[in-house]
């Protein structure tokens, strides 16, 4: 059977032909599974309610190969994405990478290391793919089928180190599937740290496929920071569950400034009694991009607590979508749940779509929703031009304040630092370069 | 202080400017030199907060008519910015916030940039931050709020002595201040007086918008200037705005 390139069939079939990872017998048994389940959902189709606004055109034009090789990079070429002072654990095209990770200051009370070295680990086997959705969802089962490793962070005491997983994609003669995987435990009153990082080198036509699972046992507490700096030619789909037992605290710091398509998939479920999570989001892009943050949270148990901001700003004819829905179950009286959407547009051609959705079957409940989209506001730009700012300056100064609400909250002052500046290159760099717009 | 020898820094012909196609400044006329304190008073709606909008280039404003030279420069044919490099300063009737942007950081990039402008050094954080620690006592401002978000939760007093700070530490040959009086209690416009004061030199002049007479005793001028219906009507000394205090604005009116 011959298809036609650039089509949804095609990319699907190309995705199917992935490299098969020989696992042990519990993994194997979910691997098959996970190939059976993913020939049956296929690719999503504009007629896919959950995908109706993601245009994953882009997407269907390559045939992704998987990562036959491993580049062989130093910590020279990913230098601009190391983070001092953390537990750090790199992975390069999919792949662990010993050389460049650093877990010397890993401490007592946690393991930070090679999902694969450790299958035979009671605690992963207990764990892995219970939480991801890989029956449910493509992408999700892609993954689950074809990762060649992934991430196990398991944390049992109060570790003050931040966690680095840094997933670097290179450029390869073939666009190439990835398949990043994390599986993250915190143990009864445990407290840790962890950032997710995506990035990417030298503008290669990757397709990273990220999985990441998290499983909070009771009053354990994770800031979790997720950041998605691929390159723009670069394609990412992320997914992450959050199981969260009684007391524990959640706060999760997501942003998307990369890829040429992304969507982010954040899925928390309060499991347990009195359970406060803070779902901090920003999405900037420009060009052409898109980028998707969906996020899903769900109150299952009383006195539940949850917090979300969403940012959008979108440049040039780039495309942001917030979709934001929260249910409360029957049982969760009590709950408290706030969340608000803002956006801003920076262009004409850009768009912005937001979506919050409360489902509530509860009347005990206080829930506050909103959403506003805005562009800069020309008073402050006029206050900021009779100081003398050009308006190329002043409105990168207002794009930039709006983005740093949220990545000030991003508990690694470093990373904050850092960030500021990759977000003021990523707008200086597109307004330089307008022409792809 | 009035020296008719002095440099002419700002020359107002024949202004006319509308807002959305409504004719607002109808022939204004003003000079102002090296040195001078100027005051424009009228009632609500007589057009001084438009013209010192249309001086300063707020986009709102288009010049339908007449001209005005900065410094020698065609003041219209300059952007906003371009302006205030040259040595334009408004102080806002209301001051925006802008959240996420903290005091200190505005201060220093809009300092560095007219700094550049000028032919000189930029200052570093450090030695920006003793300029900025010798300034902000002109307004007796806490230094808290250099760190805070401009303006952000600021009362109506300590914006305009924000904007003052702003004032102090781009130096401009012009200032114009729009209604930089307006909700001050009587101890913040004493602040606000004397920030301005200890600012005047020979080189430089303001231009206060008000529509009392009471910063007039803080800040005296060398002239008031009344403007009402889009025109300045009268011109005067120091006396006029006591008359004005005295007998309101209407007898103007009936005379012109």
């Amino acid at each position: 059977m011959t298809l036609e390139p650039g089509t949804r069939q095609q990319c699907f079939e190309q995705l199917l032909l992935g490299k098969t990872v020989k696992s042990a017998g519990w993994l194997e048994a979910i691997r098959v599974e996970a190939l059976e389940r993913a020939r049956v959902l296929n690719l999503p189709s504009d007629r896919h309610d959950d995908w109706r606004l993601t245009d994953l055109s882009a997407l269907f034009q390559h045939g992704f190969q998987p990562a036959a090789s491993f580049a062989g990079l130093s910590l020279s070429n990913i230098d601009k994405f190391l983070i001092a002072g953390t537990i750090r654990l790199v992975f390069v095209d999919g792949s662990f990478s010993r050389e460049l990770s650093d877990l010397t200051l890993t401490e007592a009370g946690v393991t930070v290391t090679s999902l694969v070295e450790c299958f035979g680990d009671a605690q992963i086997e207990a764990q892995f793919a219970r939480h991801a959705p890989y029956k449910q969802d493509a992408f999700a089962a892609l993954n689950t089928r074809f990762f060649e490793d992934g991430a196990w962070v398991h944390v049992s005491g109060e570790v003050s180190t931040p966690i680095h997983i840094l997933h670097v994609s290179t450029r390869r003669d073939m666009p190439t599937a990835l398949y990043p995987r994390a599986l993250v435990v915190l143990e009864p009153n445990s407290r840790a740290i962890l950032v997710e990082d995506y990035a990417g080198l030298d503008g290669g036509i990757n397709f990273s496929n990220a999985v990441t699972e998290v499983v909070l046992k009771d009053h354990a507490q994770l800031q979790h920071v997720r950041v998605q700096r691929e390159e723009n030619n670069a394609f990412h789909i992320g997914h992450c569950s959050v199981e969260s037992g009684r007391g524990s605290v959640y706060t999760a710091t997501s942003l998307a400034f990369g890829a040429r398509m992304s969507r982010h998939t954040l899925h928390v479920k309060q499991q347990g009694e009195g359970v406060e999570m803070h779902l901090n989001g920003l999405a900037l892009i420009a060009g052409r991009q898109i980028a998707d943050t969906h996020t899903l949270i769900e109150h299952a148990a009383p006195r539940g607590k949850s917090v979300q901001l969403h940012k959008c700003i979108a440049d040039g004819s780039a495309h942001a979508i917030f979709s934001g829905k929260i249910v409360v179950h029957p049982g969760a009286a009590g709950t408290d749940s706030a969340q608000s959407s803002r956006n801003l547009l920076l262009s004409g051609k850009a768009r912005i779509d937001t979506q919050p959705q409360l489902e509530i079957f509860n009347d005990d409940v206080s829930c506050k929703h909103g959403a506003t989209v805005g562009q800069i506001d020309a008073d402050a730009l006029f206050f900021l031009k009779s100081r003398g700012l050009t308006e190329e300056r002043a409105r990168s100064l207002l794009t930039h304040a709006f983005a740093a609400e949220i990545i000030d909250r991003i508990p690694v002052p470093s990373l904050v630092d850092s960030l500021g500046k990759t977000i003021l290159e990523r707008m200086n760099g597109d307004r330089k370069s307008g022409v792809r717009t | 202080m009035i020296n008719k020898g002095s440099k002419i820094l700002l020359e107002v012909k024949n202004l006319k400017a509308e807002v959305a196609g409504v004719e607002i400044l109808k022939g204004v006329d003003l000079t102002v030199r090296a040195g001078e304190v100027h005051a424009i008073m009228g009632i609500n709606g007589s057009g001084k907060s438009t013209f010192s909008k249309v001086l300063a280039g707020h986009p709102d404003y288009a010049v339908t008519g007449g001209s005005a030279t900065f410094q020698g420069k065609d003041l219209f044919s300059l952007e906003p910015e371009e302006r205030a490099r040259a040595g334009l300063f408004l102080a806002f009737q209301y001051p925006v916030e802008i959240p996420g942007v903290s005091n200190s950081a505005l201060l220093r990039l809009a300092y560095n940039t007219l700094q550049t402008e000028r032919g000189l050094e930029e200052l570093d954080p450090l030695e920006f931050e003793d300029l900025v620690q010798e300034k902000i006592k002109v307004v007796e401002m806490d230094a808290s709020f250099l760190s805070r978000s401009v303006n952000e939760g600021f009362s109506g007093g300590e914006k305009k002595r924000n904007e003052i700070l702003q004032m102090a530490i781009l130096e401009p040959r012009l200032a114009i201040l729009d209604e930089t009086d307006s909700g001050l209690d009587i101890d913040a416009l004493r602040i606000v007086a004397n920030g301005v004061n200890s600012l005047l030199t020979s080189d430089n002049a303001v231009v206060m918008v008000t529509h009392y007479q009471r910063l007039l005793n803080y800040i005296v001028p060398d002239y008031v200037h009344v403007m009402d219906g889009g025109r300045i009507v009268r011109t005067g000394g120091k006396e006029l705005a006591l008359e004005l205090e005295a007998r309101g604005y209407d007898w103007l009116r009936a005379a012109a």
